[in-house]
């Protein structure tokens, strides 16, 4: 870690990165990526227009269970992650960045499902735009 | 002004703006229009008389180098508050008169105004920017490194906070400001209760400085991740280091929030959609949600920087290591964290039920334990040292005892149905700034009087500093202990009329508290003045006037351009404590030709071009949108095609310049 730390500003600013631990894609990661980023594509489309689940809200879990696969294929074939890049500092904004999005959106969901609960009957998103219909 | 957008006149050129826009119906803004045009003129002439038009750009706006981009976000920031305290002061002057048949002096739409405009100006464009501006100035050289990571983006950083500044005030003269409060919530800030452009303003103001804060963030993060001096361990960092790295964590992860529900609400405005209406849909309550979540975290990234500056000086004038260092890390840490996890203790009255509100009163309840631990650490550090009740220290007193009254009130509010009874008063107010100005405002006047010596190379005048001190810390209390108790009472915030005047004394004594705080800046002002009038008396040729603990003292006052002719190795938590300790000699040979970075004109440009897009789409002026958003964008990629952007200090220069400083050395003994 001390080399990488020691070098001035200016050399860090210009872009080209000398340190070795950067990675570079190979031909094959990038394929194996595109093929499964299509296929991960695919699925969810022919789920959706061929109608083979009848659940909707089934088809809905696993769409959502698919793109999590996707973001996961995207980090380690396009953007390379790895447990040892820049010395795990990737790893840990990751960890960081997967427990802010879940606390922000379970958060969320938990909030405006418990504010939807409380509504007077009256209140209903339905009445509201009979009301101002 | 009310008129819907159906019926207002737009033409294809200057979209709605039109002569009427100018508000030359209300005195006040004329008055002050006229102000400030002389005001401007005034300026504008001593430079060019002076011939520092030249000296200005090559210097200051075109600068990549951090101390100097420093400089500039405090210059902002100071410059922003006497915009945000004229403010504060016409709604004083407001609620001590208005009472009863008294109507005062500002009409409802003209005071909507002036309480959304102090708040968000106060927020965004000053507590920011000093923020910004200390962190700047003193994490490189905290950690031993020659500028940040990326300083071509710091100075567009600065540029866009500058540019949201610019459009923000432009509404002062060029049609009105939101009305709607600080968070412009909807339905308020909806196009159907505000069809005009106050929101517009406020919405693309905000915009604009969020790109800068977003990117200063991001820098910030990746300057103290990776360019530490050797042998600084994440756990050698000074305390103000490390707040600062939680702070601009908490900016990368909180800002995008900010800036997403901002675009949906614009959406809401311009493309018809239903995000946050009662129709089709859609539900306000989502904004709030959705704001706050940004909201929370942004009282954090104020704080933590000044919790870092106490920290500091607390070490230097008790001339003894901060007691619990480990303990500060992991409370800031914790900080941090729990940050994210108490936004909806501003809405508690919005309707979430008992158990949703049990969970976040009792997370909001919980940070208490960390900060309170960081003041225990501060009475620690200070028990039994030798301590110099220089000003920044006097500073630290004065928040030890404030905020400690603002916290508690601050759990009071914490607890749900405590809540109930005080959401929306005076209380509310009288809370939030208690530990805003005896927080954040104390810690950056710390801040600015611990670190003006390192970065101009005198100290600051005591006299008028303890005049400013004295007014400030009394005129606060004046100012908002009787807002406590009219929040108890029930008053509730915002209001531009009262009908019971058994009220009005203590709107009295508020005022009265709010001009000691007008005294005390006039006071800062002439120490500032003064202090440079008396440089060469006040001058420090040390670099490190105060026997102070970390690697910033080390270098001259002010640095030279590359901060360190040679990288420090660390050994120690206080680095240059430890350097002095073991007898640190300064190198004398062994100079090597020092590579920077150079200047460019780009962010101030990028800027200007972001000036002109906010107000194009304030106005619906789609034409000068189009072409200031491309030229944001082309300016953007030809700048990656400039390949002329480095240069090497020679070695002859970085040996004269280390030479003067040593003989200067010499000479003082």
């Amino acid at each position: 870690m001390n080399s990488a730390q020691s070098h001035s500003a200016a050399e860090s600013s210009h872009g080209h990165d000398h340190h070795e631990e950067t990675p570079h894609g190979s031909l094959k990661g990038y394929l194996i990526g595109f093929v499964l980023s299509v296929v991960l594509t695919a699925i969810p489309f022919s789920l959706v227009m061929t109608g083979a689940i009848s659940d909707a809200s089934a088809t809905a879990v696993i769409i959502l269970g698919i793109a999590v696969v996707q973001i996961l294929v995207h980090m380690i074939y396009f953007l390379h992650m790895n447990v040892k890049l820049e010395n795990g500092w990737s790893m840990m904004a990751l960890i960081f960045t997967v427990i802010f999005v879940f606390i922000t959106l379970a958060g969320s969901i938990w909030v405006m499902h418990n504010m939807n609960a409380n509504m007077m009957p009256q209140m209903t998103q339905q009445a509201m735009a009979n009301m101002s219909g | 002004m009310m008129m819907s957008p159906q019926t207002a006149p737009f033409s294809p050129i200057f979209g709605r703006l039109t002569l009427d826009s100018l508000p030359l119906h209300e005195p006040i803004v004329v008055v002050t229009f006229i102000m400030v045009i002389i005001g401007g003129i005034g300026v504008v002439g001593a430079i060019t008389y002076f011939k520092a038009w030249g000296m200005l750009w090559r210097d200051w706006f075109t600068s990549v180098d951090h101390k100097k981009i420093g400089v500039m976000y405090i210059v902002l920031g100071l410059i922003m508050f006497l915009r945000g305290f004229t403010d504060a002061m016409m709604m004083r002057a407001q609620q001590a008169i208005s009472f009863g048949s008294n109507e005062g002096y500002l009409p409802p739409d003209h005071y909507n105004q002036i309480f959304t405009a102090h708040g968000v100006i106060m927020i965004f464009f000053v507590a920011m920017p000093l923020v910004a501006g200390l962190m700047n100035y003193v994490v490189p050289l905290q950690i031993g490194a020659r500028d940040v990571s990326f300083p071509m983006l710091n100075n567009f950083s600065f540029w866009m906070t500058a540019a949201g500044a610019v459009i923000t005030m432009i509404s002062l003269f060029v049609g009105n400001y939101a009305r709607t409060g600080w968070l412009a919530m909807p339905p308020l800030s909806g196009i159907g209760a505000s069809p005009d452009v106050g929101v517009d303003y406020y919405i693309w103001g905000l915009q604009v400085a969020g790109v800068g804060t977003l990117l200063a963030g991001v820098n910030l993060v990746a300057t103290i991740l990776k360019m530490r001096a050797p042998g600084m361990t994440l756990m050698k960092m000074p305390i103000f280091t490390w707040s600062a790295l939680c702070t601009n964590i908490l900016i990368v992860a909180a800002f995008p929030v900010l800036t997403a529900v901002l675009a949906l609400l614009s959406l809401d405005r311009y493309a018809d959609t239903h995000f946050f209406t009662s129709t089709l849909g859609g539900n306000p309550m989502m904004y709030v949600n959705l704001i706050w979540i940004w909201g929370h975290p942004e009282v954090y990234i104020l704080i933590l920087p000044a919790f870092g500056v106490f920290s500091e000086v607390v070490a230097t004038f008790s001339r003894k290591r901060l007691f619990g260092y480990s303990s500060m890390v992991y409370a800031l840490v914790v900080i941090t964290i729990l940050a994210y996890l108490v936004w909806l203790h501003h809405f508690f009255t919005m309707g979430s039920g008992a158990n949703v509100n049990a969970f976040f009163g009792i997370t909001t309840m919980i940070i208490s334990i960390p900060t309170g631990a960081k003041i225990f650490n501060w009475l620690f550090t200070m028990y039994r040292g030798r301590i110099n009740f220089e000003l920044p220290m006097m500073w630290t007193v004065a928040f030890m005892l404030t905020f400690v009254i603002g916290g508690m009130t601050g759990v009071l509010l914490a607890v749900p149905p405590a809540d109930f009874v005080l959401h929306n008063s005076l209380f509310l107010v009288a809370h939030f700034h208690n530990v805003i100005i005896g927080g954040v405002l104390f810690g950056m006047f710390a801040g600015i009087n611990y670190w003006w010596p390192k970065a101009f190379g005198f100290k600051l005048d005591t006299k008028w500093g303890k005049r400013s001190f004295w007014l400030w810390v009394s005129g606060f209390y004046f100012a908002f202990m009787p807002l406590y108790a009219l929040g108890l009472m029930g008053v509730t915030r915002r209001l531009q009329h009262f009908d019971d005047p058994s009220l009005q004394p203590f709107f009295i004594v508020a005022a009265f508290g709010a001009m000691l705080i007008a005294l005390g800046i006039a006071a800062m002002g002439m120490q500032f003045y003064v202090s440079i009038r008396n440089r060469e008396q006040l001058r420090d040729l040390t670099g490190d006037p105060w026997g102070a603990r970390t690697l910033e003292w080390s270098t001259s006052s002010p640095p030279p351009d590359y901060n360190f002719a040679m990288t420090p190795v660390v050994h120690d938590n206080d680095a240059w404590w430890d350097m002095k300790q073991n007898g640190y000699q300064r190198p004398d040979s062994g100079f090597q030709p020092i590579h920077m970075p150079k200047n460019t004109g780009i962010g101030v440009i990028l800027a200007g071009f972001s000036v002109a897009f906010g107000f194009a789409m304030v106005w619906h002026i789609w034409w000068l949108a189009a072409i200031s958003l491309a030229s944001i964008i082309g300016g953007a990629i030809f700048h990656t095609f400039n390949y002329d952007r480095d240069f090497f200090i020679p070695e002859e220069e970085v040996i004269r310049v280390e030479g003067q400083r040593n003989a200067a050395l010499v000479e003082q003994g």
